[in-house]
This record gives C-alpha cells, structure tokens and sequence, in this order.
C-alpha cells in the first residue's frame, strides 16, 4: 500500500494541482477571516448563513480558531474536489489499466489513493490553519479585538482541537468525493455531483426540514468541523458522517474489486 | 518452469449474450516472438485483459509465466504490457509519468532514464506528456512495459502512430529483448511487420482462435500463387479465364492475374497465354503473404 502512496503523491505534487489547491485554499481562509474581523459591528452578521459573532465572543480563548473552523466546510469542499478527481481521472485518462498491471492488488490501489489523499488533505488544513490563526492577529489588532486570552493553555487545546476536527471533517468530505469518483468514473460527473449535493441540494433541504441535517453527511461533517452544535451534538454528528461515508465505500470497493476494466 | 509463457485452455468471456472470446486454446512458447492478429473486434484485447487480470475470465482458465490468471499478483512484478494503445497523465512529464509507475511497482526509479533513451525520449523526458506526439506517446509506453526488465512483454498495437523508422527501432528492440530471453506476445494491424519478426502466431477471428502455431507452417501450408501481368490491361479478364479453363483459381487483382497453383503451373498458364495471343509482360511464382493469408482466413478484405 505504501508503494501506492508514494506514487500517488508523484501525481498530487504536481503543480497544476497542488498549487491550484493551496491557492483556493489560501483564498477561502483568507475571505472568511477578513469577513469575520471586518465585518465584527455589522448588523447583517459576518459568519455562515447570516450568524453574528460578535467582538465578546472572538476575544475568548476559542476566538483565535473560529476563522479557520468556519472555513472548515468549504476546505471540504475542496477536498471533495480534489478526491474526486484524482480517482476519476484514472478512469478517464485510461491510467486504471497501468496501475493495475503494476500493483494487481485493488484494495491496496484504493487505500494507497486514499493514503496519500489524506496527507495531502494534512497539507491544506495546516495551511489553512496557519493562515487563519496569522490573519486573525493581523485582523484582530486592526479591529480592537483583544488577542490577550489567545495565548492561554485554554486557547492552544481550543486550536489542537479545532485541527484535528476540521481535519477530520475535510478528509470525510473527501472519502465522499472518492466514493462518487468510483461511482461516476468522470472528475466532471463526480465534482459537479458532490458541489451540487452539497451546497445547493443538503442546503436547501436542511432549510426547509431542519431534521433532515442530522442525517446529511455534508452537513454533519460541517457540524464535526464546528465541534458540535446546540442541536446536534460531536459525537452524533461524527459516528453518523463516518458511518455513512465508510459504508459508502464499502459499497464502492466491492464493485472496484469486482468491476472489469475495460476502457 | 513451464516452458510455455502463456497457455490459455477453453477461455471465454461473455459480455451479456456477446461472447467476446470464445474457448480460447494456445500457448506461447517461452522465449518466442508471437504475433497476435485478427479483424478489429475479434477478441485480441479482451483476451490480453484477462491475461493481465484486468477483466474476469466468464469460462476456462489459463497461465501466465507459469501461474494461473486468477492470481495476477504472482505473475504481474515480471510481466511489461502495453494495452490499447498508451495511456498516462498529461500534466506530469514522461520521466515522471515512468516513476509512477516504477514506485508502484517497487520498481528501481533510477532505470527511468535508461528506458527514455532506450525508446528514444532520452531529450524530452522532462517536457509534459500533453505536448508528446503520437508516436513519441506509444514509445513512452513501450518504455513503461519495460520498467519490471519484462520475462513476459504483451503489447497491444505498439507501432500505432509511428513512422517507418520508429516501426523499423520498435522491430529491432523486440529483437534483441527476445535475444536476451524475453518472451514477446504482440498484436499489430502491420502484419508485415509481423510476418518479419515473429516466430509463432495466434491468429483469432469472432473470438474464436482459428490458427495458433508456428508462423513458418502457417505460410507453408499456403498454397502457392502465380502472377501473371499480360502485355495488354484489356486482356486480364480473358487471361484469368484461360486460368479458370486449366481447373485454378485465378482472380484479377490491380493489373495482373492471381492464380493458386504450384510453381510448376506458371509454364503452362504461359503456353496457354501464348496459344491465345497473350503476350505476357511478366510471370512469377510467390509465396503467400501474412496479409494474404490473413484475408483469407478471417475473410476480410
């Protein structure tokens, strides 16, 4: 499996993509801190669908990782993206073939993908992270945010805590792009599929009938990346997200396994 | 060790009531160059999958180097294959595209280099695969099937896109990889170019194996053909029927007459030309050809 990895991280290394990657990266962290930080006294909210949060709230030890949690679901879009792509594009590049005559063993090509995938996955929520923490000291001290409850022990569990969820969150959203990547076998099918679903189709259904958020997985994993919510609880949001998507690709690599390649 | 590289026994694959291949029976000698042909859709690359394990056999079973189809895991590290022509990332450069491949098979990356020049990519190993030509395409792909130094090389159509001198270099490595000991299964449309280099062939026609042997005994068991050019175009047709009157098989063909018969009969078709007033411009004995001998037993044309 790791002979897998270290091909595929040939792949994900190239500029074109890992570049690309870091830049949108690099953009949504940097939009949803500055609109966090400059827009703190709007009455119109600075936060996810319209949510206030206000100077109070960001000069608590927890203020410091609430930019880079509140980027966490479109990071996650990003690595559904990139997920999807990676492991479609075999299919149409016509590479299956060359990968499989090399390493015969399906599994190990899966997780191998999948391996590597979440170390890139590790690359972009770390940049994330050091971008979001960086401007919001820049942005803190433009607005009169006060960063002095920042350095505390309290707000360095607050930032490892937010790490390993937003983590968590954006490989979830990944495995979801793998396993439509597997299904559709096109990067155009498997991205424009899983954008849709999640922004347009779990968005709007979750507007109009609040329950049906508890068993979305995007939206689950969004509430895994914010640590829980007042209606739906971490632990909740985390087994349901993961119990959908592992049982998503359990169904995906057995018809890997089994599927002829034969284009 | 078994001295065969491949040995197919009754293999079948159905796609829903198309059989695709249909009980298959051959074996590769090891060592040899084997050519395998037939009409497009005749079953060539279905069967070359299974072999390489990428699609399941419906019936029958088969061994590759020794080891049954069914584990490809076994026979795979020590087997190069280029299928349906080459397929690798366009964004990432040829080197790159060939240490993919090497990490992926635990393959020493160091050897990439080696392989560009041994394809003659040597000086564009690092430009993007997008801006390769086609045949600059199909050479990094015989360089792929090289990166595991091949027992077994199946490659599907590796002179598509080539020009004559890059057919003319494929030729010549085939050749001195089978005289280093490897075993080489190839299909081609270039049945000339086949008809040069290999020893054996399977020839398939509707997914069924209609010829597997020794290429010598195939073109053997041809009969032989006399071209016979009259003088005059307007006296090929009389021509083929003075043929046709000696009890042969005589067709016209571009400008001259084609008729199945021994070496012998050329002297009396040119009596019986001559007895009717057909001056015969030239007149020669030859030996079928792969192409000719393919035509007729697929039935293409």
């Amino acid at each position: 499996m790791f002979k897998v990895m270290w091909a595929e991280l040939v792949k994900l290394r190239r500029p074109s993509l890992s570049l690309s990657t870091m830049a949108a990266v690099t953009f949504i962290t940097g939009l949803i801190t500055s609109l966090l930080y400059l827009l703190v006294d709007s009455p119109t909210g600075n936060a996810r669908e319209g949510a206030r949060i206000s100077r109070e709230v960001l000069q608590l030890p927890s203020g410091l990782s609430l930019s880079f949690s509140n980027a966490a679901g479109l990071l996650g879009i990003v690595a559904l993206c990139v997920f999807a792509a990676q492991t479609a594009q075999e299919y149409t590049y016509g590479t299956l073939r060359n990968l499989l005559v090399r390493q015969p063993s399906r599994m190990k090509i899966l997780f191998g993908k999948l391996g590597a995938m979440k170390l890139f996955a590790i690359v972009m929520v770390t940049l994330s992270a050091i971008l979001g923490f960086t401007l919001s000291y820049i942005l803190a001290g433009v607005k009169d945010v006060s960063t002095a409850a920042w350095g505390t022990s309290d707000a360095k569990a607050d930032v490892l805590r937010t790490f390993i969820n937003v983590l968590i969150s954006t490989i979830g959203f990944g495995i979801f792009g793998m396993i439509l990547g597997l299904l559709f076998r096109s990067p155009i099918s498997a991205i424009s599929i899983g954008v849709i679903w999640n922004l347009i189709v779990e968005g709007l259904l979750s507007v109009f009938v609040k329950s049906l958020s508890k068993y979305f997985p995007g939206q689950l994993l969004s509430v895994v990346a914010q640590g829980g919510t007042k209606d739906i609880s971490y632990k909740y949001a985390l087994f349901t997200s993961y119990g959908i998507l592992l049982s998503g690709l359990a169904i995906v690599a057995f018809l890997f396994k089994r599927r002829d390649v034969s284009n | 060790m078994s001295n065969t590289a491949i040995d197919v026994r009754d293999l079948s694959k159905k796609y829903g009531d198309r059989l695709a291949v249909s009980h298959a029976n051959f074996a590769v000698p090891m060592g040899s160059i084997c050519g395998f042909v037939g009409p497009n859709g005749s079953g060539k690359t279905t069967t070359i999958r299974m072999l390489l394990g990428l699609i399941s056999p419906s019936t029958g079973d088969g061994h590759v180097l020794g080891e049954d189809i069914s584990a490809p895991e076994k026979y795979l590290p020590h087997v190069g294959a280029m299928i349906e022509g080459p397929a690798f990332y366009p964004a990432l450069t040829g080197k790159q595209n060939l240490v993919v491949l090497a990490k992926l098979g635990g393959f020493n990356t160091d050897i990439v280099q080696a392989l560009l020049e041994k394809v003659g990519l040597g000086d564009r190993g690092d430009s993007k695969y997008k801006t390769y030509s086609l045949g600059m395409k199909q050479r990094l792909g015989i360089a792929a099937s090289l990166l595991p130094q091949p027992k077994l090389l199946i490659l599907d159509e590796p002179t598509n896109g080539l020009d004559p001198a890059g057919i003319q270099e494929v030729r010549a490595l085939l050749r001195q990889l089978a005289d280093e000991g490897s075993t080489i299964f190839v299909s081609s449309h270039l049945l000339s170019e086949l008809e040069m280099i290999c020893d054996h062939l399977v020839m398939l026609r509707e997914g069924k194996v209609i010829f597997t042997g020794k290429t010598s005994e195939l073109l053997a068991a041809q009969q032989p053909v006399v071209v016979a050019k009259p003088e005059h175009m307007n006296d090929l047709n009389k021509l083929a029927e003075i043929a046709k009157s000696l009890g042969h098989q005589a067709s016209v063909l571009d400008d001259a007459v084609h008729v199945k018969g021994e070496k012998n009969f050329a002297a009396e078709l040119n009596k019986a030309a001559f007895a009717a007033g057909i001056t015969l411009a030239s007149l020669a004995p030859i030996q079928a050809s792969l192409e000719e001998t393919f035509f007729e037993m697929t039935g293409e044309q």
